[in-house]
C-alpha cells in the first residue's frame, strides 16, 4: 500500500500537505484501501487487456461451445472460466469488458460533472429566474425514474454504447447540478468572496477560481457515486439491449446474451455479473472512504 | 400545515406541465412514423396515410397537438395504444395493481431486514456484526440486480426446484382480478392453494427489487441511529438509569427513524426504475415490462402517456413524502 501513498507527487507544498491529510484519513478505512487496490488492478487489467487476455475477445473456437470453467470435471485448461454459446473465451471478454466499463464511468462522469458543475454555478451565483429555470429543469430530469428516462432517451438516439453513455450522462447530471448549486449559495455570501469581489474580480473570475474550489468536496464523493451509478445503468441498458450491441464484450451485453442458458451453462452468467458487482463494490468502497475522510464533522483530531 | 401544501403544490406546477412538455417532444423525436407503425407490415396507400394523418391530428402545428393531447390528458383521456388499440389509461391500471404489489412487498422486505439491521449495528458499533452488516449492505447497494435475479433464479428454480421462473401465478389458476392484488385476490376467493402459487411467484422478484432498498435503508439507519445516540438527551436517559432497551427504543429510535422515513419516500422513483429490470427478468406482468415491449415495439402513444403517468405517480408520492415529513418533523414547516 506504500507505493500508492507515494504516487501522486506535491505539486505545492500546501497541496501535498493536504492530500497527506486526506490520505492520514481515507486509510484509516480499511475496506477504503481494499476498494482502491481493486480499482487500481481492474485500470491495469483494462490498460494491458490485450497483453493479458489469454485469446481475442471475438475469436470463436467452434470446437469449445459452451465449455464449463476450467474446475469442473468436463473443463478445458484453455479456457480457465469456459466459453460461451459461440466458443469464446469468457475470461478475455471479461479482461476486455474491464476496458467499456471503467471507459463508461470516466466518459459519463466528465460529462456530468462538466455540464451539472456549469448549470449549478450559473443557478447558484445568480439566483432568481436563472436558478428558478435551471432547478426546475432539473427537477423535470429528477422527477422520471433514471433508467427508464434513460431507456427512453437511447430509444429516441438509437441504441448502441455512445448513446447509452450520453443518456446516463443527462440522467445523472442534475445531481450535480443541485450539490453545486446548494455549496455555491452557501459559499457567496462568505467574506473572501466579497473581498475578491471588492478588488474587482469578473463574474467568470469569481465563480470558477473564487467559489468553485471550495465546493470541491461533495463533488468528488459524487462524482465517485456516479461512477459506479454509470457502470451500473451502462450495464443494465446494455442487458435490456439499448446498450453496447453484440459482439462487443461488455458486460451486460454479455448477460443479455447468456440469458437462455442460464438453467444450462450456469457459468456464462456468473461471471459478467461477478465483474459488474466487484468493480462497482470498489468503487462504492473509495467513495465511502472519500466521504469520510472529506467529511470535517467525522474527523477526529 | 395546509399553507405549507398549497405552497408544495405551487411548487410542483411547472414541474408537472415541463414533464408533460418532454413526454410529448421524446415521443414527436423518436424515430419511425407513427402512422406507419400503427399500419403494421402491411403499409397504408397515400390517400389513407393523409386520412389517418388528419384523423390523429399529425397535421396539425406542434403546439396545437400538444394542447390537445394536454386537454385530452387534464380530461383522463391518455390515448389509444397502437399495438393493442386498447386505451392507454385501462392498460396502466390492469397492469399498475401487479407492480404496486410488488413494489410493497419489495419494500416490506427492505424495511423489515434494513432497520433491524441498521439499529443493531449503530447500537453494536464496532463490532463483527456491524462489520458484517455494512459489507452486505454495500454489497447490496452495488449489487446489478439484473443478475442477482438471474443468480436466485438459477439457485432457487433451477437447482433447489422451490420456486417458479416467471409469471404472478400459476396458469392453472384462473381468478376474476378484484382488487388486481393477487396475493389478496387469491384470499378473497378463499382459494389457499392459488394464494400459495402467488406467494411463490412473488418471493424472488420482491427480494431482487428490495435489495438496494433494503441496503440504503439500513447504511441510513445505522448513521442516523448513530447520530443520535451521541445527542444529550439520550445520555441523559442512560444517566436516569433507563434500561439499555428503553433508551434505544423509545429516546433514540424515534428521532433516528425522521430521516430513514423519507430515504423510504425517496426510494420510490428507484423501484420503479428496478421494477423495469426486475419484470423483464422474471416476465412479471406490470407497468415496467409494459413500457420495455412499448418502447421496442415502438407504441408511441404508450411510450409518452406511460412517462407521464409514471412520472406524476413518482413526484406525488414524493410531495406526500414531503408532507409526511412535516408532519412527524414541525421544525421543517417553517422553512
Amino acid at each position: 500500500m506504500s507505493e500508492i501513498q507515494a504516487t501522486p507527487a506535491p505539486v505545492k507544498a500546501e497541496f501535498g500537505a493536504g492530500l497527506r491529510e486526506f490520505w492520514h484519513y481515507y486509510s484509516v478505512n480499511r475496506g477504503a484501501v481494499i476498494g482502491l487496490v481493486v480499482f487500481t488492478l481492474l485500470v491495469l487489467i483494462a490498460i494491458f487487456a490485450p497483453l493479458i487476455a489469454p485469446h481475442s475477445p471475438d475469436q470463436q473456437y467452434r470446437d469449445a461451445l459452451l465449455v464449463p470453467p476450467m474446475w469442473d470435471a468436463m473443463g478445458d485448461p484453455r479456457f480457465l472460466l469456459g466459453t460461451d454459446p459461440v466458443g469464446r473465451d469468457i475470461l478475455s471478454r471479461l479482461i476486455h469488458g474491464a476496458r467499456y466499463s471503467l471507459f463508461i464511468g470516466l466518459f459519463v462522469v466528465v460529462g456530468a460533472l462538466f455540464v451539472g458543475v456549469i448549470l449549478g454555478v450559473l443557478a447558484g451565483y445568480f439566483g432568481g429566474w436563472v436558478d428558478a429555470m435551471i432547478m426546475r429543469v432539473m427537477d423535470i430530469i429528477l422527477a422520471f425514474p433514471s433508467l427508464l428516462l434513460a431507456l427512453v432517451l437511447v430509444a429516441i438516439l438509437g441504441p448502441g454504447l455512445f448513446n447509452a453513455m450520453v443518456a446516463i450522462a443527462i440522467v445523472l447530471q442534475p445531481h450535480f447540478a443541485r450539490l453545486v448549486r446548494a455549496a455555491v449559495m452557501a459559499e457567496k455570501n462568505r467574506e473572501y468572496v466579497t473581498a475578491a469581489k471588492l478588488s474587482g474580480a469578473s463574474h467568470i473570475r469569481l465563480m470558477l477560481i473564487t467559489i468553485l474550489p471550495n465546493c470541491l468536496g461533495p463533488l468528488i464523493v459524487q462524482a465517485t457515486l456516479s461512477f459506479s451509478n454509470a457502470i451500473l445503468d451502462a450495464a443494465a441498458l446494455g442487458f435490456l439491449g439499448m446498450g453496447a450491441q453484440p459482439p462487443t464484450p461488455e458486460w451486460g451485453t454479455m448477460l443479455a446474451s447468456a440469458r437462455e442458458f442460464i438453467l444450462r451453462a450456469p457459468w456464462v452468467v456468473t461471471f459478467p455479473g461477478l465483474a459488474i458487482l466487484i468493480t462497482v463494490l470498489a468503487i462504492n468502497l473509495i467513495g465511502d472512504g472519500m466521504r469520510d475522510a472529506l467529511d470535517p464533522k467525522l474527523k477526529r483530531s | 400545515m395546509l399553507n405549507f401544501i398549497l405552497r408544495r403544490l405551487a411548487l410542483i406546477v411547472p414541474t408537472v406541465i415541463g414533464i408533460s412538455l418532454c413526454a410529448f417532444f421524446f415521443v414527436r423525436v423518436l424515430p419511425g412514423d407513427p402512422i406507419l407503425a400503427m399500419a403494421g407490415q402491411h403499409g397504408v396507400t397515400p390517400e389513407r396515410y393523409e386520412i389517418l394523418r388528419e384523423q390523429f391530428g399529425y397535421n396539425l402545428p406542434i403546439w396545437q397537438q400538444y394542447l390537445d393531447y394536454l386537454g385530452n390528458v387534464l380530461q383522463g383521456n391518455f390515448g389509444v395504444s397502437l399495438s393493442t388499440k386498447r386505451p392507454v389509461l385501462t392498460e396502466f391500471m390492469a397492469l399498475f395493481p401487479a407492480t404496486i404489489e410488488l413494489a410493497l412487498v419489495a419494500m416490506l422486505f427492505a424495511v423489515a431486514v434494513g432497520i433491524p439491521a441498521g439499529i443493531f449495528a449503530a447500537v453494536k458499533r464496532g463490532s463483527w456484526f456491524d462489520q458484517f452488516t455494512m459489507g452486505v449492505a454495500l454489497t447490496g447497494y452495488s449489487m446489478p440486480i439484473f443478475w442477482w435475479g438471474l443468480l436466485l433464479i438459477i439457485f432457487f428454480s433451477g437447482y433447489l426446484g422451490w420456486t417458479p421462473v416467471s409469471g404472478r401465478i400459476s396458469l392453472t389458476f384462473f381468478l376474476r382480478p378484484i382488487t388486481g392484488f393477487m396475493l389478496v385476490d387469491t384470499l378473497l376467493y378463499g382459494n389457499w392453494p392459488a394464494f400459495v402459487s402467488a406467494l411463490r411467484h412473488l418471493i424472488l422478484p420482491a427480494i431482487v427489487l428490495g435489495t438496494i432498498p433494503l441496503a440504503v435503508i439500513a447504511r441510513q439507519t445505522r448513521s442516523a441511529m448513530l447520530e443520535v445516540l451521541g445527542e444529550d438527551y439520550v445520555r441523559t436517559a442512560r444517566a436516569k438509569g433507563l434500561s439499555p432497551r428503553r433508551v434505544v427504543n423509545v429516546h433514540a429510535l424515534r428521532n433516528a427513524l425522521i430521516p430513514v422515513v423519507t430515504t423510504i419516500g425517496l426510494q420510490v422513483g428507484l423501484l420503479l426504475g428496478g421494477a423495469i429490470l426486475t419484470e423483464t427478468i422474471f416476465s412479471w406482468p406490470g407497468i415496467g415490462k409494459w413500457m420495455i415491449d412499448s418502447i421496442s415495439k415502438r407504441d408511441y402513444v404508450v411510450v409518452q402517456s406511460g412517462l407521464l403517468l409514471i412520472a406524476l405517480i413518482v413526484m406525488a408520492v414524493n410531495l406526500l413524502v414531503d408532507v409526511l415529513y412535516a408532519v412527524i418533523n414541525p421544525r421543517i414547516r417553517v422553512k
